[in-house]
């Protein structure tokens, strides 16, 4: 950890970079922020803590806890509200039995998650599995690539 | 036998997830392999292009062959190999495949100027895109043209902001050009997102190019050195194209120091947006870009006077700053016949929802809602009922089906309650529930408010859950009066265009359908059928065969039953999901 975060510190002087840039090198390394990494930059930069937290905590792309090994995002923009994307999350949430008000499997395997448009509105719905867009999703289609997934652990 | 073969494969994010990329391997080594290129000419070449728009019919492909050009639809890798023999060596092309007349009619009453080399161009190849008159307009410009000069032809062409307010964009170039002080900055807002909209993101995948060329002239008339893009992080195929296009443009001295020998300096970054609805507000993104959280703060000053980093700043919309080259090339003239009187131009939407065909269109400002929809999305998916279109995303409104014949520019869709906004489009048909999509919008606005003015933080929250108590069944008289006085508030308190926009949906969604908001207050009954507490599924008895398949894919088990014998659903344990409802090939399930 202590490599990869003086790798970042370097980054962030050399780029003039901010607190922004800041989290989203830590989120890209660990998936996740962890406190330990905010607490560290802290007092190299004698920025406070709640500093980072109130910019973490502002936006949708940054985690406080860590997430599963793979990430299925729903898109819930308007085109894949009409088109059905509340009964994928349902089928998907059931499926994987993520505890309610969790979006993680208790054996971090998967992590569920909205999102607001990924911009592919004409293939409505559309579900990003481990970055991967797929277009058109039905529940039963769902089902097929989360069987493949957890075959592949 | 020495043919120019040129095969074109789309490769946007519609295009990839329809495997693009596997289609285009195909493509290389089918042609590798049966020596194919030894055959036919050395003159073929396999390039990927940006998006042409109709997404819902990838992976498409054209097949150029000395000029003449044939496009196939759906095309999946398997199919590469008759293509590739049939056509390209046989020289018949495979008709089961290719596209058909509603393809056409698609494209018939579009006119294209942002998009125009969107699905010509390769977006990664510098050279294809100045092989179609690529930063013509840069070398005019620093040629011969003043910084006035750019700035009044843009004035002349009439062009507005195409991110959604449509202030006109000479105006601004003027107002940050006199604004004092040597340090200047100039930034594209590429954080599309409003949901539904996906024209920036397809303009930077399918022409990064002419984004950047109309940033430099920008850069140039109002005294800028350098640029941003502000990106959204959701888009990694368009960030990526945009770093190559970046850099390949500062190899041929389009960026960087004394461009094109004009002594004129000016550079881009790219930053990536961290995912907050509200960054698209122009001072909430310039907090953004400074790494703080992106809250609004009042405007005046405005950006042009004291932007980035307190600095005079402009902030232009990706598909605003596409129609620069062109309006520099053609002349402001030209760009200012297409459109209506006050909106000139053309304008992209994203046509999507209900439609047949959905995808990205471009047409000219002032056209019918009625031509978009049937003439160039060919009418209602299942020729069902047009209920309304929503446009402008959670900004916007919801015009009723006997409004269509209004002409589509920033005025009359304001009239209509709604806006133009960054051209989302979406069609509902009357399995559409309107007081459904208002919710539907308040929890993206109430969710995405950034808390800093209580008219926006609180008032979107109690709209929220007045609507949420409408649709579960619980509202009570008096309720949508209470959402008009709560709206009107909050429009008129909210600190930026979020609040003071949010109530639009349901402003919009009450003054057309307000007979439906009555029909769940008092009838206690969801007229389209969505509302799920106000929904019991039922079996007809006579209609049931019990073949069983209803009870199979019951999530809840909530179906019971003998085989061959009428079954039933224990309303108890039934989620409402509407499994068994799509499932059944009896109609002998009921909803109501």
């Amino acid at each position: 950890m202590q490599e990869t975060l003086q790798r970042i510190l370097e980054e962030y002087r050399q780029n003039e970079g901010n607190l922004i840039t800041i989290l989203q090198s830590l989120e890209a390394a660990f998936g996740y922020i962890p406190e330990d990494a905010v607490n560290w930059f802290s007092e190299q930069l004698d920025i406070p803590p709640a500093k980072f937290f109130g910019v973490a905590t502002f936006y949708a792309q940054f985690h406080l806890k860590p997430r599963g090994r793979n990430i299925i995002t729903a898109c819930c923009g308007t085109a894949c509200h009409v088109k059905g994307a509340e009964r994928i999350i349902n089928s998907l949430t059931r499926e994987l039995q993520i505890p309610s008000g969790e979006d993680t499997t208790e054996d971090k395997e998967f992590t569920v998650e909205k999102v607001n448009c990924v911009g592919a509105c004409s293939i409505a719905p559309v579900v990003i599995i481990n970055k991967e867009v797929h277009g058109k999703m039905t529940p039963e289609r769902l089902m097929k690539e989360l069987k493949r997934l957890k075959k592949g652990k | 036998m020495d043919k120019n073969i040129e095969i074109k494969i789309c490769m946007g994010t519609g295009g990839m997830a329809a495997g693009g990329k596997e289609v285009m391997a195909a493509f290389q080594q089918s042609l590798n392999e049966a020596g194919i290129k030894a055959a036919v000419s050395e003159n073929c070449s396999v390039h990927q292009v940006g998006c042409r728009g109709f997404c819902a019919r990838d992976v498409l492909v054209d097949v150029v062959i000395n000029g003449e050009k044939t496009t196939y639809q759906y095309i999946k890798p398997d199919m590469v190999e008759r293509i590739v023999k049939e056509h390209i060596v046989g020289g018949e092309a495979v008709q089961d495949w290719t596209v058909k007349e509603d393809y056409h009619t698609f494209h018939e009453k579009q006119i294209k100027v942002v998009l125009a080399d969107c699905g010509e161009v390769d977006p990664e190849d510098i050279d294809s895109y100045i092989s179609r008159e690529g930063y013509e307009a840069l070398k005019k410009v620093l040629s011969g043209m003043t910084p006035e000069k750019v700035i009044s032809s843009i004035e002349a062409s009439g062009l507005r902001g195409r991110g959604g307010a449509g202030f006109p964009t000479g105006v601004k170039w003027d107002f940050a050009r006199r604004a004092p002080g040597d340090v200047k900055y100039i930034i594209c807002n590429a954080d599309e997102g409003d949901p539904g909209a996906f024209m920036d993101r397809s303009i930077i995948e399918g022409n990064p190019h002419a984004v950047i060329e109309g940033m430099i002239i920008g850069a140039y008339a109002i005294g800028a050195m350098q640029g941003y893009v502000y990106i959204r992080a959701e888009y990694p195929l368009a960030v990526e194209r945009l770093k190559i296009a970046l850099e390949q443009a500062r190899q041929r001295g389009y960026l960087g120091k004394n461009i094109l020998e004009s002594g004129f300096d000016f550079d881009i970054k790219i930053k990536l947006g961290a995912g907050a609805f509200v960054c698209g507000e122009e001072t909430a993104l310039i907090a953004s870009i400074e790494g703080k959280r992106g809250m609004p703060r009042p405007k005046p000053p405005f950006p042009a006077q004291k932007g980035l980093w307190g600095k005079p700043t402009v902030i232009n919309n990706v598909e605003t700053l596409a129609n620069v080259p062109p309006i520099i090339r053609n002349g402001a003239l030209w760009f200012a016949r297409f459109g209506t009187e006050k909106s000139k131009g053309t304008k992209v939407f994203a046509l999507t929802g209900k439609v047949k065909n959905t995808g990205l269109i471009e047409v000219p400002m002032g056209i019918s809602l009625r031509e978009i929809i049937y003439d160039i999305g060919g009418g209602i998916e299942g020729e069902r009922k047009l209920k309304a279109v929503q446009t402008g995303g959670p900004s916007g409104g919801c015009i009723p089906a006997e409004y269509i014949d209004i002409p589509v520019d920033y005025e009359s869709l304001a009239r209509m309650g709604s806006i133009v906004g960054s051209g989302g489009m979406v069609v509902m048909d009357e399995t559409d529930c309107m007081v459904n999509i208002a919710k539907y919008f308040l929890e993206f606005t109430q969710a995405e408010s950034c808390g800093k003015c209580v008219p926006c933080r609180i008032g979107t929250k109690r709209l929220l859950e007045i609507l949420s108590r409408i649709t579960d069944g619980r509202g009570r008289p008096g309720d949508i009066d209470l959402l008009i006085t709560l709206s009107e508030d909050v429009k008129a308190g909210s600190l930026c265009g979020l609040g003071q926009t949010a109530p639009n949906p349901v402003l919009s969604t009450i003054r057309y359908f307000r007979d439906e908001y009555e029909a769940h207050i008092y009838d206690k009954r969801c007229p389209a059928g969505v509302c799920k507490n106000l929904l019991t599924y039922t079996i007809i008895e006579e209609f049931c065969k019990g073949c069983t398949m209803c009870a199979r894919v019951c999530p809840a088990g909530a179906i019971v039953g003998e085989k061959k014998q009428p079954h039933r659903i224990v309303q108890e344990i039934c989620i409402k999901c509407g499994a068994c409802f799509e499932t059944c090939k009896f109609k002998a399930i009921k909803k109501g």
